[in-house]
């Protein structure tokens, strides 16, 4: 019995992340990599956090794991550094598996999200905590303490209780506490999250520094994606237990693979296109030129535009798209305006000039500025079992379906139904199931939604009306969109 | 109207019970004092604290009354601190079921336990006296050595623990380096609702030995009650109370709070 | 596995000896015989002597669990009410060491050995001249109790969006009605659970009850076994009074946890 079946688009982003021509994504040589995870999965009871993760991480690299909250990345770290065990898979550090190795004899160490500074010792015991139980000598514990408190610039601050300490000097003693033992693998579960923002700021140039004088294989854990953006060498994106995708920061923010990592990274436009032929794709009625290649022709896909990439001025008939400014707000250096085109898309721009509200403008996009994504999925495939001939049971609810002839009652079916065909209801009894909105995609005409049915199935939808994250709706499906084959 | 005014200063609110404790706590503890330095006729006199000093029942009684109360505390550190590890240990104590048996008996009166500790050394045809008391009061007193201390474990981050591991700390100096120096508050909180109250009883150790050994509580009762002797019956009290002082002074550091919880559920 | 045995055996193990002696106690109240171990067949007359006035001291101890009844439902519901009071009086006062120095004074009685704040009250109430009875012990009761119920109430209080009872003056409630509607909501649990822990507490007490009852023959069930303690060991009847008081604490204690269970859900 499958508890959670995999969400649709999952599988799509397994069979892609391998693909991304980075060296981290797949084994090509044993001896380059530090830290190997293969194939690992975490289900905590019923609950499946992490599913089949592959990572491969070079010695000497500023990794980050970035995602929104409850999409794994701490149950990542922590199977790393040996606080949590796998379900499935295995974890190797240096080419040896270190799967059921206990925490205390990894070479890694770990800064913690809230520090975990023992409240009973000061600063330097705190510190010295490892090296003691090495049973290293004193004079050398102290010439050790000393320089790592140099490091982190806390010299002087031996004696200090750690409960005096201001968030960040707490942040520096954690981290002198890890790199004192010398681990070939800093862990860092999000450890700015307590910072305010200029502390974050000085902290994050710091931690980059760091990086380069120690050497050592940095792992972080964060859910901001200017932190990730700023600090790693590659970043592993992940949602709902799956990476989705890997790559050097600038790949991941010009070159997003879905538009969730689109979404997540940065601002973006996101609209629906099809891909006319190579270097051709179509959106927003209009066909552009582009750069990319190797799709099927007129295959659906998804565009991405970053506001800072399109081009905008006075009413001009030599424009690619005309519209009109909806609003305008000042971000400090520049404007950030959102512009109705006439074919009625919402598209957020940001520029340097300022245009009005209500002001006619025209809008230029370069080749070189569209990203074009393949789209993860057409239609809804969920699995399902046909109760009688004019209802099937899926998504924890009984739907009603047009009459089957030659399929018995009980079997194990597949149902299929479009984006448009989902009706999502404020009250929740009023629908065949329910769920809660989980993601939202907005896609310049209309939204684009993740619904998460309680039985924890995933189906999209596609509405005009506004919902917001977390919402509890009722599912309901036209009988004549329920789409029914057999398993 | 100004009672109105009055009452809608919230911080006013404080006033009957500051009145009340006035009067009905720190009036009475002051009484005390007063009464210890005064003769039956009622002039200053050190008598009774002399008398304390050179006659020496009263001062072999508290020493004994002091032993007895420190191998009572050591005997509920030995077997409560293990029982208050093994409890705050999630795996193995699902829900609060077993700290709830472990605190019931905190809620029977000392003196029905008293005499069911009686039921048992009869029952076991044991002979009651200074076994007897020591037990019984182990039996009384346990449960108030376990809460605390399970309560300051149970409160322990457990990112400390992990923390010290990831740094290369085995089980073992986990334990000694991090869970045993960080449930010394709980230890704390342990012996002064152990240790004190120990000293001052009286009923228990009268039932328990067939009153044949008396505690420190029992010669301050049986002075108290006569009213020729109730001035030097004061004067014990206050001994008493500079004790609780000196203790409850001598454990500050801890807050408040680490006291407060022990005895509530 | 092996540890984890060993752990829980332990845990078994001091249960067994913390119940012994209980358990003994019960079961003799189910045979009429004089002494503990002496086991004469199963019988309810023990009870049935205790309930219909049969013993000799049976109305003693029917007038003993009466007193002690009425006094704990008084003082606790005194208690709760000063209590509360003081708490939300005491949450509001801006002066640093008066609040430190009343909460000092509040913690006093909690910490004082019972024997103490007993004999300080029969100090105090010889002193002005008052006889000791039901007046007393109620008061002496209110006395340990209140500190209780300001510990359960501060940290409702504490816990409150400070911005409610703002909002309420702001809707137009007067302080009293926006006391009423909408800071007792946030606080009842708290005086519930002071009120239940009051009752209990006078309930238990015996200490405080001895030093502040006076000489007018007033009993309550603790002060009524001391004196039959002394006078030569436990009268078979004690036995059954025993089995229902265990199961009254039971019973309470079982309510008490399923209620800060529920709060802690919350």
């Amino acid at each position: 019995m499958s508890l959670s079946p995999k969400p649709i688009s999952g599988e799509d982003c397994t069979r892609r992340a391998p693909d991304i021509p980075l060296a981290d994504k797949r084994k090509s040589n044993d001896k380059a990599y530090i830290i190997e995870i293969d194939h690992v999965s975490k289900w905590f009871g019923e609950k499946q956090v992490l599913d089949d993760v592959s990572l491969f991480i070079r010695k000497g690299e500023f990794v980050t794991i970035l995602g929104p909250s409850g999409c794994g990345k701490t149950t990542l770290l922590r199977i790393l550094a040996g606080f949590n065990m796998p379900t499935d898979g295995r974890v190797l550090m240096n080419g040896s598996d270190i799967t059921d190795v206990p925490p205390f004899e990894r070479p890694m160490n770990t800064v913690f999200q809230r520090y975990a500074l023992f409240p009973h010792l000061n600063v330097y015991e705190n510190i010295a905590f490892g090296l003691k139980l090495k049973k290293e000598d004193e004079d050398s514990i102290d010439r050790q303490v000393r320089r790592v408190l140099k490091i982190v610039g806390l010299t002087d601050y031996e004696e200090r209780d750690v409960d005096s300490l201001s968030g960040g000097q707490q942040q520096r003693v954690a981290i002198a506490r890890a790199i004192i033992n010398r681990p070939q693998v800093l862990l860092l579960d999000e450890p700015l999250a307590a910072l305010d923002l200029k502390m974050r700021k000085d902290m994050q140039m710091e931690l980059k520094q760091m990086h380069k004088d120690l050497g050592i294989t940095f792992i972080y854990v964060t859910h901001d994606q200017e932190e990730a953006l700023t600090l790693s060498d590659t970043i592993v994106v992940m949602n709902k237990g799956r990476i989705q995708q890997i790559g050097r920061p600038t790949d991941i923010y010009n070159e997003p693979v879905n538009p969730f990592v689109a979404d997540f990274i940065g601002d973006s436009n996101i609209l629906n296109g099809i891909m006319v032929e190579d270097h051709k794709v179509l959106f927003m009625y209009h066909e552009f030129e582009c750069v990319d290649e190797g799709f099927q022709p007129n295959e659906h896909v998804d565009v991405v535009l970053r506001p800072e990439d399109i081009y905008i001025m006075a009413r001009n008939a030599n424009a690619m798209i005309n519209g009109k400014v909806s609003a305008c707000i000042f971000k400090g250096v520049h404007y950030e305006m959102t512009v109705v085109t006439d074919r009625g898309y919402e598209l957020i721009i940001q520029d340097y000039n300022m245009f009005e509200v209500g002001q006619e403008v025209s809008l230029i996009i370069k080749p070189s500025d569209i990203h074009v994504m393949h789209r993860e999925r057409f239609s809804n495939t969920v699995k399902a079992v046909l109760k009688d001939s004019t209802h099937v049971e899926m998504l924890g609810g009984i739907f009603e379906c047009e009459p089957q002839e030659d399929i018995e009652a009980g079997t194990d079916v597949t149902v299929n139904f479009g984006f448009d065909d989902v009706e999502l209801m404020d009250y929740s009894d009023e629908g065949a199931a329910t769920g809660t909105v989980s993601f939202i995609l907005y896609k310049g005409n209309h939204y684009h939604l993740t619904v998460t049915s309680d039985s924890g199935e995933d189906i999209f939808v596609n509405t005009s009306e506004v919902w917001d994250d977390g919402d509890m709706v009722g599912i309901k499906i036209l009988p004549q969109a329920v789409k029914i084959s057999k398993a | 109207m100004d009672l109105q005014k009055f009452v809608a200063k919230r911080s006013n609110w404080t006033i009957p019970y500051a009145l009340f404790l006035a009067f009905f706590v720190v009036l009475p503890l002051i009484l005390i004092g007063v009464y210890a330095f005064r003769n039956t006729e009622g002039s200053f006199t050190l008598q009774n604290f002399t008398r304390f000093f050179t006659q020496s029942e009263a001062l072999n009684t508290f020493i004994y009354s002091v032993g007895i109360a420190l191998i009572t505390t050591l005997l509920c550190i030995l077997f409560g601190y293990p029982a208050a590890y093994i409890l705050s240990n999630a795996e193995l104590t699902r829900g609060r079921t077993l700290i709830l048996l472990f605190i019931l008996p905190m809620w029977i009166n000392v003196l029905m336990r008293s005499l069911a500790t009686v039921a048992l050394f009869d029952f076991m045809h044991l002979k009651l006296g200074e076994g007897a008391l020591i037990f019984g009061l182990c039996y009384d007193f346990l449960p108030f050595m376990i809460y605390p201390i399970y309560n300051t474990i149970q409160k322990i981050d457990k990112s400390y623990i992990e923390a010290a591991q990831d740094l290369g700390a085995t089980r073992l100096q986990v334990f000694l380096k991090v869970i045993w120096p960080l449930s010394i508050p709980g230890i704390v909180s342990g012996i002064m609702m152990v240790f004190l109250p120990t000293i001052s009883t009286f009923a228990i150790s009268e039932i328990l030995t067939l009153n044949n050994k008396r505690l420190f509580g029992s010669i301050i009762q049986d002075n108290m009650m006569m009213s020729d002797t109730m001035n030097y019956g004061a004067a014990l009290s206050l001994i008493m109370l500079i004790i609780i002082a000196v203790t409850s002074f001598a454990t500050r550091t801890q807050n408040d709070n680490d006291l407060n919880d022990g005895g509530l559920i | 596995m092996m540890k984890k045995i060993l752990a829980k055996s332990y845990l078994y193990l001091l249960l067994l000896v913390l119940y012994a002696p209980i358990a003994i106690i019960i079961l003799f109240s189910f045979t009429n015989s004089k002494s503990i171990g002496d086991w004469r067949g199963f019988s309810l007359d023990l009870y049935a002597n205790m309930f219909t006035g049969q013993a000799a001291h049976s109305t003693t101890i029917a007038r003993a669990v009466v007193n002690t009844l009425v006094i704990a439902v008084a003082a606790a519901a005194i208690s709760t009410l000063l209590g509360t009071i003081a708490a939300v009086g005491i949450f509001n006062m801006r002066n640093r060491n008066l609040r430190q120095a009343i909460q000092f004074t509040n913690n006093i009685p909690m910490i004082n050995p019972d024997i103490i704040t007993g004999i300080s009250l029969f100090l105090l109430f010889v002193s002005i001249g008052i006889s000791g009875g039901y007046i007393t012990v109620t008061l002496a009761h209110v006395a340990f109790c209140t500190p209780y119920v300001v510990l359960n109430v501060m940290p409702r209080l504490a816990r409150m969006n400070p911005n409610i009872y703002e909002a309420a003056l702001d809707l137009g409630a007067t302080p009293m009605t926006a006391f009423r509607k909408v800071i007792i909501p946030e606080i009842k649990p708290g005086m519930v659970s002071g009120f239940l822990l009051s009752f209990t507490l006078s309930i238990d007490d015996f200490a405080v009850t001895l030093f502040t009852k006076g000489s007018n023959g007033l009993e309550t069930l603790s002060t009524y076994i001391y004196a039959d303690a002394r006078k030569g060991g436990l009268t078979p009847e004690l036995r059954c009074l025993a089995a229902v008081i265990f199961l009254t604490v039971l019973v309470l204690l079982l309510v008490f946890n399923r209620r800060s269970n529920r709060l802690a859900k919350q």
